[in-house]
């Protein structure tokens, strides 16, 4: 197994954001986390990169459990496509070499052997801010790519893009992923994006969060995008994700050690540290 | 260049004309005299004021480099004081909490009151000044560049840790750019600043400069001369200003 959690729990000071987390991925196997807002997929994220620690429980990454083992096998791709303004697009596509102490010349030429693959050439000594939003989030996706780690793990990684490039883009990844082969961790809160692009889907319930539901997708990263998310076996999948999202959202029951009324355990429709 | 581009270089040297102009017409018909009820030489015209500047121009460029290497050699110690320090305190949050306040209270303290104290210790020379102008100018940019560096995305800082960045590495890359916008901001507060505390500075004791240039003049009623001093003072602000603008257009180029 590539990603291995068990029980694992997150509390964040009076936040109980994660509870009881039971997840597997395959290597090669993308996994998609869709849950409604502040149900701490993002925490989730943060805790698979090494990033922080569980409150509770394990979380093991290529066998690695302690977080730099982890912040090791892991490459992060935020919400926010977080370019550096300052470095050209080819220089934001390297950081990972220039960070590991490979030289300028040679970090720029292995980064920029990718750019023509993805749709960048020509852009490599754009500034960020000279790019539209989808070439933004190619040149960060790029730039986990380059990190060159075993396992990604993917934040809504295009909730901030309009629905027509949104599509596109996940299309595209979708192509990019097949291509790959590495494991994968999506967080998303759109189910179709979760559905289309990932072979398994868990639907966590509102804060804290706990799997509810796990669906397999019925046509993984299908070439035409357009006819899969069509089919009528994807959209009984989404029906039935979106039931187990609906229930899950519900302030169920009370879990056991939680007391009734914390702030925890209501679900307010939205949650820290998530956009 | 764009028309705007051409009116924003057009339009400040046709009004500083327009006044020298009239300034010339007021005094050379010897209006302003008249109406301060004075000698008409206490009131020199621009013209005179130029005879001045050509006529004395060895004295004159004498005293203005004393002024400049005064000016010059405080902001540079000023700013690699302010960034050294501003860096260390990054790194260490023990020497930020015991250093800090000593530097506001070293701020606190006007240059009328240290600049005379310095020139009983350390005489007419240009130390003095020197010492002056950088604790002047040290401050803007410590505080400035300090919080720059907190200013920090801790998002970005993230995203370069699982990009397997070392502490030395997020300095480099996010931290010290993130920064340099700051740092300019300090700078050119520090670069106005700095000729004024010269000038302070050289008034509570000195042989040479344009301070001292100028307590002579008004002694022996050269108005012209003070004029001209004058003149060389803000031509050498001007280009202080506008050389600290240019380098930030050069340095950050992605805003």
């Amino acid at each position: 197994m590539s990603v291995v959690a068990r029980g694992l729990s997150h509390v964040y000071g009076e936040l109980r954001s994660l509870e009881s987390i039971e997840l597997e991925a395959r290597p090669g196997e993308v996994l998609a986390l869709v849950g409604p807002s502040g149900c701490g997929k993002s925490t989730l994220l943060e805790i698979a990169s090494g990033l922080r620690e569980p409150s509770a429980g394990t979380i093991a990454v290529e066998g690695a459990a302690d977080a730099a083992g982890r912040l090791s096998h892991c490459a992060y791709m935020p919400q926010r496509d977080l370019l550096l303004p300052w470095f050209s697009a080819l220089d934001n596509a390297a950081l990972a070499l220039r960070n590991r102490g490979v030289g300028k010349g040679e970090a720029r030429s292995r980064a920029g052997e990718l750019f023509e693959r993805f749709g960048l050439a020509g852009f490599e000594r754009a500034r960020p801010q000279e790019l539209s939003g989808g070439m933004r989030q190619r040149v960060a996706f790029l730039r986990t790519l380059v990190a060159g780690k075993p396992v990604l793990l993917l934040d809504e990684p295009f909730a901030s893009l309009d629905a027509i490039s949104r599509a596109e883009m996940q299309e595209w990844l979708a192509g990019t992923l097949s291509a790959d082969g590495r494991t994968v961790l999506l967080v998303s809160h759109d189910l179709e994006e979760a559905l289309y692009l990932a072979d398994r889907v868990l639907v966590l319930s509102a804060r804290p969060g706990r799997v509810v539901k796990e669906l397999r997708a019925p046509d993984p990263r299908a070439p035409d995008r357009d006819g899969a998310v069509t089919d009528p076996e994807f959209v009984a999948a989404r029906e039935a994700a979106l039931r187990a999202l609906h229930q899950g959202a519900r302030p169920g029951p009370t879990p056991p050690g939680g007391p009734a009324g914390a702030p925890g355990a209501r679900w307010d429709g939205r949650g820290k540290g998530e956009g | 260049m764009s028309r705007r581009a051409i009116l924003r270089l057009v339009l400040p040297a046709a009004v500083i004309a327009a006044l020298i102009g009239l300034w010339q017409i007021a005094a050379s018909t010897g209006w302003i005299a008249e109406a301060l009820n004075l000698e008409a030489f206490l009131v020199p015209s621009p013209a005179e004021v130029g005879d001045a500047l050509w006529n004395n121009r060895a004295v004159l460029w004498e005293n203005a480099w004393v002024t400049l290497r005064e000016i010059l050699i405080g902001l540079a110690a000023g700013i690699l004081a302010g960034i050294a320090l501003a860096v260390a305190m990054r790194f260490s949050r023990l020497l930020r909490d015991a250093v800090f306040p000593l530097s506001v209270a070293v701020q606190a303290v006007p240059v009328v009151v240290i600049a005379p104290i310095l020139v009983v210790w350390f005489g007419f020379g240009i130390w003095v000044k020197v010492i002056v102008v950088a604790l002047a100018c040290f401050f803007p940019i410590l505080v400035n560049t300090l919080d720059g560096l907190r200013s920090v995305d801790p998002e970005a800082v993230k995203m370069m840790r699982t990009l397997d960045a070392s502490p030395t590495a997020i300095f480099r890359r996010v931290e010290a750019p993130t920064a340099l916008p700051y740092f300019f901001s300090g700078a050119k507060i520090a670069v106005a600043v700095a000729p004024i505390v010269a000038l302070f500075a050289e008034l509570a004791g000195s042989n040479a400069g344009l301070m001292r240039l100028i307590v002579q003049d008004n002694a022996n009623l050269e108005i012209a001369d003070m004029f001209a001093a004058a003149t060389i003072l803000a031509v050498i602000g001007v280009l202080l200003v506008g050389l600290t603008a240019l380098a930030q257009r050069l340095v950050v180029t992605w805003r």
